[in-house]
């Protein structure tokens, strides 16, 4: 903030306060003709008004509450730029990125700054980052063994994870069923850590301008005989002309191909449905998967304790 | 206006019986539509299935619907009578009455049909489309040019209390709503904020914070300050007071809007002199109900027998609960826990219908027979039913979101000791809180139970009236009475 638009701040905060004190003063004293206790002498529809002086503990109450005001505006910030006398912040003002958060998260500590956010993550992560830092020392395989972990983890999950993949971790239309067999980029301990560590992005292009509405029908019918679904056979021999497309990515046996996460399309689990017509929509415009990166969010050893959770619902 | 003598000069009444009208129609409608609701969160089937009829869109709608139709038809209607009583004029014009009633039932109206629509600017409480806020700039510049038109001609040597309020609470309304909507249109039914970010943030809730603050506070003490004296037949309690907590609170109110952005990604120093305001609020606010209690000191046997004085009273009770529940929720320690939780919405309930609607109802009861020719309501036994119905209503409405809100609270932030990691996921959380948002839903049927009554009663009222005449008394009001009780009108 310029040093104009500060000084605009603290004089029109402080001037605010003055009035609001030279307010409570004047009607302290009685300004009027009328003494107190007696009828003003003015009248509207038959209503008058008593000069009562303002009530002892309420002025008491008022008084309290400004200098309150004034203390509070000392210690914090709120005046403009003045920082308050605590050097107190609810958290790093002004930072655009994760690097520059990180560095003021360090600037301020040396500066024995009080930032409120930092303080309590630093409180939390010296207390329990041991604990994870423990866990994250045996391998995933183990971890999914250890009753205490697998609660841990479950919890995690659910505060994190179930927004997209549900309570039960069954998924939904585009949110993968993690309790099943089937997996994008590989149910191996370390494929299930590096999706949680880095995210993924799946991305099933359109097709819509390449093939004929007709093309897209046979395709999708072909698709569906890959699983062994009864289809009409003449429609899915027609599609299979135009399938090597599609197998750049999804195999010429289209068993997928977990190195680009494209789904395997013999086994009838499908993550944007399994219908025809479900299957056309994906072909005509595509699908974009976004699995989020929480490596920023959760750091490596909550995640590995997820991981085994995950890893734990299908490896039983 | 020509006339010479004061004798011929009759009130316009004609808009504030249309008004009221609006306000017990308006109100029914806006409080059903909040049961509705209230019950789509146990079951969400009551949707049918149908977009129209889905929470998102119904749950503007209510609360347009209790704000700006209930609310403020109430507001308006009132703010012409008073203006014309206590300044013993008539309206300043009788078209551009004619012209606020008429726009403002055709701005509420198209909220009932765009909203479910799904037209809106996604600002909470500024949903209305661009159109519609052209109309409400209109309708509002016209009703303060009534408004402070009939204050010009007035015939008496000061302005009372009352319409210090209303003229506030007119003027900082135009203000919030003309820069809160500043929108660039992209097609007839679309338009994007010329705000951005925390800015936009900021201003949407500099208007909403003082949406609350002068409509649904300054603009109902307006109110308060005339039915309150009316109905107990005793002058206000403190002259003084009035000057002090008029100006502190408009004053005040105007900076508490950053409360609602605690620990965002608002500056440090906007939240903190946000807070610092509000909690300061506090005292004069309670300016106010003091000043409206206090009022009946030596008529308190009244409460026993009057259901209007009940209403009038018990609402500055809830006014002085929300304003004193505000304030704290406003500390930033207090609204770690508080914010985002039913905990939040219980506190504007209490303003809403402890408060607002229930100055209302009470002000409604007074100004309802007055207007029809008749010296009571058809029947004060239905008030009282009705005054213990909104009672239990909003008790069981305030109580159990208080313990829903605090308990999310409670259940968000609840951290296993061993290892750091959250007790609940959100979903316990909301699994946790339908017994309460059931005892919520049965709170709002005794509510609307009540409005219905009132309903009857009104029509009962109303049939049996004619419309009043009332004309201008030409007494000199130079002197003031000498005996501390005043006359009933």
């Amino acid at each position: 903030m310029s040093s104009f638009w500060s000084a605009w701040i603290i004089v029109l905060t402080l001037a605010f306060l003055v009035f609001i004190i030279w307010l409570l003063r004047w009607n302290m004293s009685n300004y009027t003709h009328i003494k107190e206790g007696e009828l003003m002498d003015h009248e509207f529809d038959g209503i008058v008004e008593i000069n009562n002086p303002l009530p002892r503990w309420w002025m008491i109450l008022f008084w309290i509450t400004i200098v309150w005001g004034f203390i509070y505006l000392a210690l914090y910030p709120g005046l403009g730029n003045f920082k308050g006398l605590l050097g107190w912040s609810s958290s790093n003002q002004e930072v655009l990125s994760l690097e520059e958060s990180r560095a003021a998260t360090e600037a301020h500590r040396e500066a024995g700054l009080v930032v409120q956010y930092d303080r309590e993550v630093q409180a939390a992560d010296d207390r329990f980052g041991p604990i994870f830092e423990a866990y994250a020392q045996r391998p995933i395989p183990e971890l999914a063994k250890d009753e205490e972990a697998t609660e841990i983890g479950q919890r995690l999950f659910l505060q994190n994870c179930a927004q997209c993949h549900g309570s039960n971790a069954m998924g939904g239309k585009g949110f993968p069923n993690l309790t099943d067999d089937d997996w994008l980029y590989g149910g191996s301990p370390e494929a299930i850590k590096t999706s949680l560590i880095q995210g993924r992005r799946g991305a099933m292009p359109a097709f819509d301008a390449q093939f004929s509405d007709q093309q897209i029908s046979e395709l999708a019918t072909y698709v569906l005989s890959l699983s062994g679904r009864k289809v009409d056979p003449e429609m899915a021999a027609a599609g299979k002309q135009n399938y090597a497309v599609c197998a750049a990515c999804h195999g010429q046996d289209g068993k997928g191909n977990q190195q680009l996460g494209a789904p395997n399309l013999t086994d009838n689990i499908w993550l944007y449905g399994g219908s025809q017509e479900a299957i056309e929509e994906t072909l005509h415009n595509g699908r974009n998967g976004v699995m989020p990166a929480w490596i920023d969010i959760l750091g490596e050893d909550k995640i590995h304790v997820i991981s085994a959770y995950v890893y734990g619902l299908s490896n039983e | 206006m020509s006339q010479t003598s004061p004798q011929q000069i009759e009130y316009n009444l004609k808009v504030v019986r249309q008004f009221a009208v609006m306000t017990v129609i308006w109100g029914i409608v806006g409080m059903a539509l909040g049961v509705w609701i209230a019950a789509q969160l146990i079951w969400p089937e009551l949707n049918f299935d149908t977009p129209w009829l889905t929470y998102s869109r119904l749950r503007p709608l209510h609360t347009n619907a209790v704000i700006f139709a209930f609310g403020t038809s109430a507001l308006m209607g009132t703010a012409f009578y008073i203006v014309q009583k206590t300044c013993r004029v008539r309206l300043f014009s009788d078209k551009l009455a004619a012209f606020v009633f008429w726009s403002w039932q055709t701005v509420v109206l198209l909220a009932v049909i765009t909203l479910p629509l799904g037209l809106t600017t996604s600002k909470e409480y500024a949903e209305l489309e661009w159109p519609i806020d052209i109309l409400i700039a209109l309708s509002w510049v016209a009703f303060a040019i009534v408004f402070f038109g009939t204050l010009v001609k007035r015939r008496t040597s000061h302005i009372y209390v009352a319409n210090w309020f209303y003229g506030g609470f007119i003027i900082t309304v135009a203000v919030l709503h003309i820069v809160n909507s500043m929108a660039v249109p992209v097609s007839f039914t679309k338009s994007y904020s010329i705000y951005a970010g925390a800015v936009d943030a900021m201003v949407q809730w500099w208007y909403g914070h003082n949406a609350v603050g002068f409509l649904l506070t300054a603009g109902f003490l307006g109110m308060m300050y005339y039915f309150v004296p009316k109905q107990a037949e005793r002058p206000v309690y403190s002259y003084r007071l009035s000057v002090v907590h008029f100006w502190a609170l408009i004053g005040l109110y105007i900076w508490a809007g950053p409360h609602h952005l605690h620990y965002t990604a608002l500056p440090d120093w906007t939240q903190s002199l946000g807070m610092v305001m509000s909690v300061i609020l506090f005292v004069p606010s309670w300016g106010g109900m003091i000043n409206g209690i206090m009022t009946l000191s030596g008529a308190w046997h009244k409460l026993k027998t009057d259901p209007i004085l009940r209403f009038l009273i018990v609402s500055l009770s809830f006014y002085g609960m929300s304003t004193f529940e505000g304030p704290m929720m406003s500390i930033k320690s207090v609204n770690a826990l508080s914010h985002y939780t039913d905990w939040t919405i219980g506190h504007v309930h209490s303003g809403a219908l402890g408060w607002v609607a229930m100055i209302t109802i009470g002000s409604m009861y007074y100004l309802i027979p007055r207007l029809w020719g008749q010296t009571q309501m058809h029947s004060v036994k239905w008030i009282n039913t009705h005054f213990w119905l909104h009672t239990i209503g909003v008790v069981l409405y305030i109580v159990a979101l208080w313990i829903s809100g605090v308990m999310q609270g409670l259940m968000w932030r609840a951290v296993n000791a061993e290892d750091g990691t959250l007790t609940y996921s959100f979903v316990e959380s909301v699994e946790a809180s339908y017994p309460f948002w059931f005892i919520r839903f049965v709170g709002g049927l005794f509510i609307v139970a009540g409005m219905l009554l009132m309903a009857w009663n009104c029509y009962r009222t109303i049939k049996a009236g004619t419309a009043t005449a009332d004309y201008i008394d030409a007494a000199p009001q130079e002197a003031a009475p000498q005996s501390t009780a005043t006359q009933s009108a």
